[in-house]
């Protein structure tokens, strides 16, 4: 055998990678399954957090900023070692699955309600005053007038965003989630072969490489003119 | 409750191995930052050159990698090199796949910041006898580096965080440490104060650039 194939034959060997691509698709699913789950709860919690946050009630918005504050100073993993190992000392014991997505959700929520806030405080005062005056509620003025813009200006940052805390997902194989990375790593412990984890890795890049290309397309799209 | 999550003698006893953790995350910190502003520098003056054969490698490389999830990097490394004959320990591992990872998404930074000085200043600059090397270093990375300070403050706090990835290698970091001492002494304590450090630690990184970066998005408007 020259080097070439015996380098084949270990990171890309055939019979390995058959025998194992049903635990990858598998944990393709989990992964898509976490992703999905992570990033509705996430949004919509971090929306919310923004929202409540507009209505201004001083004390409310100081707990607002504490938890974002919290939750962007922790490292994911601390927050997922912490719910998975920590938790079950309270008699509280959230599976691997739970804790990741949980955890992750936080996270997102913490980014993305400091995005909307953004976007929300940066659409004019006078637009606020100017729909008040013509006879919108609070509410319809800032479902009709302001999040329209807000949620605009909020799409580049908040993409990048979402794509860097989904890939997070591979962190549940610290908790022994059978994500991809969970079930490629006991593939290459089983089969003592790195094949496995080559196809994981492919397997991320095929669920990742599409979301990084249409973002970097909206982030063009709804850019500000400089 | 607070016997369990915050017990005063546990906090005595660990303290010495969660302290040497805290050392070895500021210690990683300070060699992976460096190393990942470099990459992306590199990367960033790349893409600088507007050949289509340079700048579409480049960004490739860069969309690559920010689809690839730092762990699965890192495990890559670290799990599937041996099989190669080549065994990295940890830290180096730690090491190379943070100068990839964060590398990437530091170029992306310095390149919008790159994009964002008019190209008339160049131009100025080379007409005043700089070379182009000259023109980049005195008149354009200033300024790129000003324009998108917030964000690098803000990769720069995400690769601090990304150092805790180190305890899944074995390397002695802040979060590997407090796990050790949570086996130890079978009590959550160790983990809510290495939690409790990474939050004073990072907090006020966290403020300046929820101020920032309210500022820079009320601006555009």
């Amino acid at each position: 055998m020259t080097n070439f194939e015996r380098f084949l034959d270990t990171f890309f060997n055939g019979k390995v990678m058959l025998k194992y691509l049903p635990d990858i698709l598998s944990g393709m699913v989990v992964t898509i399954e976490l992703a999905v789950l992570i990033v509705l709860s996430g949004l919509a919690a971090g929306l919310s957090l923004a929202l409540i946050r507009s209505l201004a009630i001083r004390p409310l918005n100081w707990l607002i900023i504490f938890i974002v504050d919290l939750f962007r100073s922790l490292p994911p993993l601390v927050i997922i070692v912490l719910m998975y190992f920590g938790l079950p000392y309270a008699e509280v014991s959230p599976s691997g699955f739970v804790s990741t997505w949980l955890s992750l959700a936080f996270v997102l929520m913490a980014f993305s309600e400091e995005i909307f806030w953004a976007g929300i405080t940066s659409v004019h005062k006078g637009q606020w005053e100017a729909a008040r005056s013509t006879g919108l509620s609070f509410g319809q003025t800032l479902m009709n007038v302001v999040l329209p813009q807000a949620l605009r200006l909020t799409i580049p940052p908040l993409t990048n965003r979402t794509i860097a805390i989904t890939k997070g997902t591979a962190l549940g194989t610290v908790v022994a989630v059978t994500e991809i990375l969970g079930e490629a790593s006991s593939a290459v412990s089983n089969s003592y072969n790195p094949s496995p984890l080559m196809m994981g890795a492919a397997a991320y890049l095929v669920l990742f490489l599409p979301v990084v290309v249409l973002a970097r397309r909206l982030e063009t799209k709804f850019a500000w003119k400089k | 409750m607070i016997q369990t999550f915050f017990n005063i003698e546990i906090i005595a006893a660990a303290w010495p191995i969660v302290l040497s953790g805290l050392l070895n995350t500021i210690l990683l910190s300070l060699i992976v930052v460096p190393l990942g502003l470099f990459g992306g520098l590199l990367l960033a003056l790349g893409a600088s050159i507007r050949h289509p054969l340079v700048r579409w490698p480049l960004m490739a490389w860069v969309d690559f990698f920010r689809a690839f999830p730092p762990l699965v990097l890192l495990i890559l490394l670290f799990a599937g090199l041996p099989f190669a004959g080549l065994e990295l320990g940890g830290f180096a591992c730690v090491a190379i796949a943070f100068f990839l990872n964060t590398g990437a998404y530091y170029g992306e930074i310095f390149r919008a910041g790159i994009d964002s000085v008019p190209a008339g200043q160049v131009e100025a600059g080379r007409s005043t006898g700089l070379s182009r090397l000259q023109a980049m270093t005195y008149i354009v990375l200033p300024q790129a580096v000003r324009n998108v300070l917030p964000d690098l403050l803000s990769n720069t706090l995400e690769v601090v965080k990304l150092t805790s990835l180190g305890s899944v290698v074995a390397v002695p970091e802040l979060l590997y440490q407090a796990r050790q001492a949570q086996s130890l002494t079978y009590n959550p304590t160790p983990i809510v104060v290495a939690a409790i450090i990474y939050f004073l630690m990072l907090w006020p990184l966290v403020r300046l650039l929820s101020r920032l970066e309210n500022r820079a998005l009320a601006g555009r408007r």
